[in-house]
Parts: C-alpha cells; structure tokens; sequence
C-alpha cells in the first residue's frame, strides 16, 4: 500500500490507485471534467492537473498513479492558471458557452464545464445561471471574460443529428471530453459511440443521425448521461432546466434486475429519468427504464373513476368508489357464502409492490377464504 | 433441488467474479438489458461464455459455444453434461459427499444420456457438447444463468433440476461467481412470490399446508384460514370453464394478452359470474370485467420491489398523480372492511413491518432501514432474518434448505406438441429489448414503438425459400388454436424448422397460438414450444 501526502495530509492507497482516487479517499477535491469513475479517464481535458514534487510539469491526477512517498499539491496559483487555460480552451470548443449563450442552453446549471468555468473565472456570472451557485466559485467575483473561440464571428455550425427519437447530438456543444464514449464502450459495451478525427481534433460519432436504424445502438441513452455538457443529451432535456426540477431515487418497474434510478419531477409532473448508482445497475439504465419508465403514468387513457357493467345496456359505466365497492364485497360475500372460498380466486400483480401484494394475498385468504391466489410468475 | 425459486447468488459476482457463465433459455441482452450489459464487460475482461439456446441471440457471437439445441430438450442436454463429468472423474467429489445426497440413483439415471443420444435429441454436435461440459467442469467458479427458455416448457420444472444438479456435480454453490440462477421477468416477481401470491404459500414460502404455519397466520390476522390446497392461476381457468370457480380479483394482470391460447382465456373469463379488475388502464382483459377499480401507479406510492437477486429496494413516491384513483391498499383494506374482516388503513412503511412480523426471510426489512445510511441505498438480499443481519448475497454457504443437497432425476420428456404434417413448424415465443410483456406500460410512450412497434414471425431461410416467401411478406401463422397475420422475418437466427415470435405485439398476438400446455410441478405454460403453419398471406 503506497502511501503519499496530499495538501500535506498522510494517504495510504492501494497499489495502482490514481492520485485523483486517493484524493477523494482523503475527502480532497480535485476539479475533473473528462473523468467519470469507472468508465473514462483518457486524460484529454487537463483540468485535474497537479503538483508532484520533483516534476517540472504538473501532472493529470486522473492518470497519475499515486507511489510511495510522493507529495501532491492540488491547489496553487500555477495551477489556477493552468487549469484556467485548460477551460478557456474548452469553452471555446463550445459554441454557446463561447458565445455568452449559456442561458439559451438545455443544460444551463446543470452544465459541469460552465459550473467550473464560472468557478475559474473563465466565464462570467452572467453565464453563471444556476451553476454560479452550485460551483461554489474560488474565483467568484472575478472579471467576467467571454472567450472568443476559433474563428470567432464567423458562425462554425455543424449539422445536429437529432432523428433518433429519444437521443440528440449537438457537435456544436461538444468539447470531445469522450465521456460518452467510455459509457457506450466501457460501462454499457455497446460498441456503437465511437471517436474519430478531423484533423488533430478528436471528433464523436453519434448514432443518432438519419441512419440510426442501421446502427447497433440499444438507445440506453447511458452516453448522455455522462455528458458533462449539453453536446449529446435526451430530448426530454428540452423540456426542463435543472433549477425547476426535484429528483425521487426508486426503483424501475419492468424488468427483475433492479436498476436505481432517479424519476425527475418539475411541477408534480415526471419529466425524466436517470440512472443512480445502485448494487444491480451500477449507474446504468436500459431504454426502457430512462425513456419509458414514466410517461404511462399520466397518460389520457389512464382511468381516473371505478366502472360497473350496467347489466341493462351492458356496458362498462362510471360509478362512485362507494358503488363499486358495495357491488364487490356484496358478490364477493354471496359467492363466498353460498358455494365456499374455493368458488373464488385471486391473481396479483408481478408488476405492483410488496406492500399490496402482501395485503392482496391477506384479503383473499381472510375476506373470500381463499387459497386460489396467484400471480402471473407463470406467465 | 435447492429451494425456493431464486438467484442463489448476486449479479455483481457472477459478472465480476465467475469465470464462466453459461447462459440457458436466457437473453438478456433483450429482456434484462443492464444484466445483458454487465454480462458483455465479463466476457470482455476474460470470462467464458457458453450459450445454450435454440436461435442466435446476440450474446450467441461473442460466446466460446453457442449450443443451438432444439427447443424442449434442455434435460438432455443437462444430464448430458452430468453423465460426462461422471463417467470422465470430472466432478468434485469432495462436494458430493459432503454436501449432496442421491449420487448413485443420479449417476443411474443420466448413465443413458450419451453424447451420441444428446446429439440425436438436441440436434447439436456431440463435440461441443464434450467441449461445454469440460470447460463448465474446469472452471473455478461458473455460474448457470438461466431464463424462461427453461422454466416456459411442460417440462420445466425437470429443466431446472436438470441444471441444479450440474451446479452440485461440480460444487459450483455456496461461493461468489457461481450457483443457479433464475433471472426473474418482471420488476416484483420474485416479491410476488415471497409475498404469499401463490396458492401453496403463505409470505416467506411457509407452507399453506403445515398446520403451524396456519395457526401462526391465525393468530397474527385474527381469522379462520382455508387449509384446502388451492389452484394456480394457469389451473383456475379451466376451473371458471367448469364453474368450479366462479369469482375472481385480479390485480394488475392482462391475461387476454398475455396467457396461452387466448381464445380458451376468453371464454373462462366470460364464464365467471363476477369478476373484479384492479389495473391503470381499460386492457383487453378490463373489458370482460364486471367491475374495474382505477390503481395507482409505482411513481404514485411509498413501498418496495424485490429484485432477480432477493434484493429488497424501496419505491419511493415521485407525483401525486391523475385524481380519482385510489392506492390499491385502500381499495384492498375497503374490500376487507366491507366483507366484514376489520383491516385499518395502513402505510406502506407500517405494512412492511407487519410483513417482518410474520415472514422471517423479511424479518429485518423495514422502510426506516432500507432508507438509513448503513444500508446506503443498497438495499437489502433476504434471507435477512432481523434487525442485525447484513441480508444474504449468496445461499447455501454451507448447507442447503434441507440440510443435504438432493439430486432430482426426472427422465427427458418430449414437449407436448410436436410439429407434425399439418402443423409443419415449432413456434417459440419472447421478448425484445423495446417493449415490455404486454406493453401497459411500455405501449405508452412514443418514440419506442418507432423502433419496434409492431410483430413479426422469425422464419429460417430454409423453411422461407420452401415458403415462397421472402423477408417483409406478410404471412398467415396458424396452430390448432388461432391464427394471425404477421410479417416474416427470414433469417438463419433459428434453426430450420422452428420459428420465434415476440408476445408483446396486439396486432399480431402470439398467444392466440400457443398452447395451454403446463408444467406438471409449476404448472407454467409451455410458451416455447408448439406447433404452427406458415403461409404467405
């Protein structure tokens, strides 16, 4: 076990941990932008570099491997301006944030590089938008500078490709930080997202184009979540900024595996879904449970109001809970009565919570005395 | 036989720590995606992968084997794998003796199952099955992952003891990275099951049959209980036919679109004298109901689902929701009230804690700790018998439910409906990755039925060109029981003579042809296996 200082603080790591990592064992934040644990760390974005003592240069935490004896130092005024560079640099590969245009953008305050630009003074607090206050900004109150990217005036606009149904890719947002890579490849191993080059420039290939069907994508949509920017996003992303928003962690409602995710509700109304880190699912989310977890719930065909066969016209008719309720327990009870428990029976539902079906069963077994209770675990 | 129906271990070490999955009747790639997921990263940092399943799923390509057995033979191809691991000195010898009972009867039974015979009735080639049987025995932790392609068959149940004695032969239980491991369909279906929703048990598996367990429950609730055996769901439509049954509840089910031969579903449900829905939506089956009560939705409720591995995890309230509904523990407790069993309106929170006094696998299991910081949001696996305990990753550690481990030798039957003259082709049902079941849910957001929104019938290109048929015709797909229209997809994904359909697509349901065969133990239907004819429409 290596052990090394950090900011002066003793750390004991396993052998092969980064500095980043044994940072964060040691609670010390170290900015990053283009690191997701466990899914990218390619080192392109220069944000997390720091001071080892003996090296000329600062080094990227992110792929730095923490060794025996080493002193690390994350916070210096070299450092500051470093990563100010590494921002600007960023910023200006992103057409709204170098444009002073972050408040047009979906991702306003929820954007990681616009919380750290901000914090950085790269950008201005009128570009700050929710993220001035969650990037707790170590410059704040510094000029705001509005970063002239390649090209500056003349309009460098590339095609948005936006035919998929629930994915979009803005290139023109992108700052090629390759996140989205790692979860197609590395997290979800799809093998659909891929990079490719323009020049020296790392570019993204998106399957979201006129020609996604031909693709191999299972349309998880795991690449925009580990968007740190506004560049490759679910659409649903249009219809809320995150400062209106609240999250509810629960559990998905298809499948057995289990997944965590987080339902995003603006207003009373579900608006997205995101995957959280739980044991089974570990951040992840199928098609299903991101795009299709939530909108059944409102749906207008959702009924509102108990029906009771008329037996006249022989039709389905709204009636009050009291109508319908009567109606149950007084055939339930007659049936019960007359021929025995075993004249009735009782199915649950696979789909519902444990809660109910445990009341479910209970009632049948009490209320029509019966143990022809199932659920559909057959079918 | 180990016990109850579920993972005996965790997702996390099969796909982390097993050496080698071998993968039976299971895509879940498809039908449990984010397993499918984590199952590619194990066989890309180095894990083994035997796929043993009648079409090419897509994991089939990045296996080292991919047994493309027929459909219903399973068993052979279990004890196949059993007789060579015996007859070669393959397995573990240690384990059998320690943990098993029943070797020598075992070692009897699969004696026949030669990999000659294995090869005439699974229609693979004896090599690999030699191949699979020696990689499963060489590895030091494989783990059977296994699916309705298993358990959907008139013999499942033999199916699923074929595979649990693999796993004792080869002492592949009680350790990280192995074991037998069902992964269950729906999102609480194995909570269904803990829950009491089956005729033979009470929460927890206790036996309805036992009368201490009645008199525990009695004692509990406060009530006389029913001590008649009762019949599983496939077995009380017959029963509504012949009017034995004459009422029911269902809740949250759509059987019309979802059980075999739907017809046959139909008429029971037009049988009954009254019948109750409990559901968010008028569904096929709603139709034929006397009375409908409007739900509420899981983003509309406190509680908890349990997941493929026994994990209990918490649904949490997000949206008040549409107004006129009411919780459907409301609408139970109601019920209760109004049929004279005095049951107070409780929370969800308070209901599970009378589910821990009474189940002692939930017996530590409340809201308070699944929502406290030492759980840390990662719920909680039963056996989690109280307040203490950390809950269970993997079972039988050191014994099984019964102590010793014992093996089942059920001899191959052939599925109950053959493809015969008439009737030419097999038909297998499933799902795939953009809907889900009976699509209630899933149905209702747009956007995925632009990727898969509607049917179709995979056809070999063998039985295609036979046909006249070519990829995109519509086709008439007929059994003894129904027919619909459908589009063909030719490809080699099956094997020739057997087709596949997916069952979540009304416009062409597929269970309108399949059969009502059941499991004589589980009394599932066999959805995989019956037979059908193809004509261009």
């Amino acid at each position: 076990m290596p052990s090394l200082t950090i900011d002066g603080a003793h750390v004991a790591v396993p052998e092969g941990t980064t500095v980043l990592e044994a940072a964060r064992a040691a609670g010390i934040r170290i900015p990053t932008l283009c690191y997701l644990k466990d899914v990218s760390a390619v080192g392109s974005c220069r944000v997390c570099v720091v001071d080892v003592e003996g090296e000329e240069h600062p080094v990227p935490a992110c792929s730095a491997v923490a060794r025996e004896g080493m002193a690390v130092a994350t916070q210096s005024s070299r450092l500051t301006d470093y990563r100010r560079v590494a921002l600007e640099l960023l910023c200006a590969s992103c057409v709204p944030c170098s444009e002073g245009r972050c408040a047009e953008c979906d991702a306003d305050g929820a954007c990681e590089l616009q919380a750290l630009a901000c914090a950085y003074g790269v950008i201005g607090d009128a570009q700050a938008g929710a993220a001035g206050v969650a990037g707790a900004g170590e410059n704040a109150g510094a000029v705001g500078v509005v970063v002239a990217g390649p090209g500056a005036g003349a309009p460098r606009e590339e095609p948005v490709l936006d035919s998929h149904p629930f994915l979009t890719y803005d290139p023109n947002r992108c700052i090629a930080c390759q996140r989205c890579v790692g979860a197609c490849n590395v997290a979800a191993r799809n093998h659909t997202l891929t990079t490719g080059k323009r020049g020296t420039r790392t570019t993204i290939r998106a399957p979201f184009g006129e020609d996604w069907r031909t693709s191999g994508c299972e349309s998880c949509g795991n690449c925009a979540q580990a968007c740190p920017t506004g560049a490759l996003a679910v659409k649903r992303r249009r219809g809320y900024r995150t400062s209106d928003v609240e999250r509810v962690r629960t559990t998905c409602p298809h499948c057995g595996v289990g997944c965590q995710l987080d339902l995003v509700v603006k207003d009373g109304h579900v608006v997205d879904a995101e995957g959280a880190p739980g044991p089974s699912n570990k951040g992840l989310l199928c098609v299903k449970g991101r795009s299709a977890s939530f909108d059944f719930v409102e749906a207008p065909d959702r009924l509102t109001t108990p029906l009771v066969r008329n037996p006249a016209s022989g039709q389905l008719e709204p009636a009050t809970w009291d109508e319908a309720l009567g109606l149950v327990a007084r055939r339930f009870t007659e049936l019960r009565d007359a021929h025995g428990g075993q004249s009735l029976a009782a199915f649950a539902c696979s789909r519902s919570t444990n809660e109910d079906i445990y009341l479910f069963q209970k009632m049948a077994r009490e209320a029509l005395q019966t143990n022809n209770v199932d659920c559909c675990a057959r079918v | 036989m180990l016990g109850s129906g579920a993972m005996t271990n965790s997702i996390e070490d099969i796909t982390r720590q097993a050496d080698l999955v071998m993968l039976v009747g299971s895509n879940p790639e498809e039908a449990h995606p984010v397993i499918g997921m984590q199952l590619r990263a194990a066989v890309e940092r180095g894990c083994r992968l035997i796929v043993v399943d009648p079409r090419d799923i897509g994991l089939a390509a990045q296996a080292d084997i991919h047994l493309k057995l027929r459909p219903g033979t399973n068993v052979t191809f279990a004890h196949g794998v059993v007789n060579y691991l015996i007859q070669h000195g393959l397995y573990d010898e240690d384990f059998v003796r320690e943990r098993t009972e029943g070797f020598e009867i075992l070692a009897a039974t699969v004696r026949d199952y030669t990999p000659e015979r294995v090869e005439a009735v699974c229609g693979i080639d004896r090599a690999d099955l030699v191949s699979a049987a020696r990689m499963y025995a060489a590895a030091d932790a494989a783990a059977i992952v296994y699916c309705l392609g298993v358990t959907e068959h008139s013999t499942g149940t033999d199916g699923v003891m074929a595979l649990s004695n693999m796993a004792m032969v080869t002492g592949n239980l009680g350790k990280p990275g192995c074991g037998v491991n069902p992964l269950r369909g729906q999102n609480n279906v194995q909570g269904a099951c803990d829950m009491g929703a089956g005729p033979d048990d009470m929460p927890g598996y206790q036996k309805v049959a036992d009368p201490a367990v009645r008199h525990k429950f009695e004692q509990a609730w406060g009530m006389p209980l029913p001590a008649w055996r009762g019949l599983k769901a496939t077995e009380c439509f017959p029963a509504m036919l012949d009017g034995r049954i004459k009422g029911l509840f269902l809740f949250g089910e759509d059987p019309v679109r979802t059980d075999p031969d739907t017809h046959h579903v139909i008429r029971a449900l037009e049988a009954l004298e009254f019948f109750v829905v409990d559901d968010l939506f008028l569904t096929e089956t709603a139709r034929h109901a006397d009375v409908v009560l409007p739900g509420r939705s899981y983003a509309e409720k406190e509680g908890t689902f349990t997941n493929t591995e026994r994990r209990v995890q918490r649904v949490r309230k997000a949206v008040e929701g549409p107004a006129g509904p009411w919780l459907d523990t409301r609408i139970f407790a109601e019920v209760m009230n109004r049929m004279g069993v005095a049951q107070p309106q409780l929370s969800a929170a308070a209901l599970m804690d009378e589910i821990a006094s009474v189940t002692p696998s939930y017996g530590g299991v409340s809201h308070a700790r699944l929502d406290g910081e030492a759980v840390a949001g990662r719920g909680l696996q039963w056996p989690c018998p109280n307040a203490e305990h950390p809950g269970t990753p993997i079972l039988h550690e050191s014994a099984f439910p019964n102590g010793l481990g014992a093996f089942a030798t059920p001899e191959y039957l052939p599925s109950v409906e053959l493809p015969d003259e008439d009737y030419p082709l097999v038909l297998m049902t499933g799902r795939v990755l953009y809907q889900y079941n009976a699509c209630a849910m899933t149905g209702r957001t747009r956007g995925l039925d632009e990727i898969a929104g509607s049917s179709f019938i995979e056809l070999h290109s063998q039985d295609a060109e036979a046909l006249g048929v070519v990829d995109g015709d519509r086709v008439r797909v007929t059994s003894r029981r129904g027919q619909v229209e459908t589009t063909a997809r030719v490809s080699g994904k099956t094997n020739p003579g057997e087709t596949w359909m997916p069952f979540h697509f009304q416009d062409a349901n597929s269970n309108w042809l399949t059969i009502a065969a059941l499991d004589r133990v589980s009394k599932a239907p066999e959805y995989k296996v019956c037979a059908v004819r193809v004509e261009k429409a």
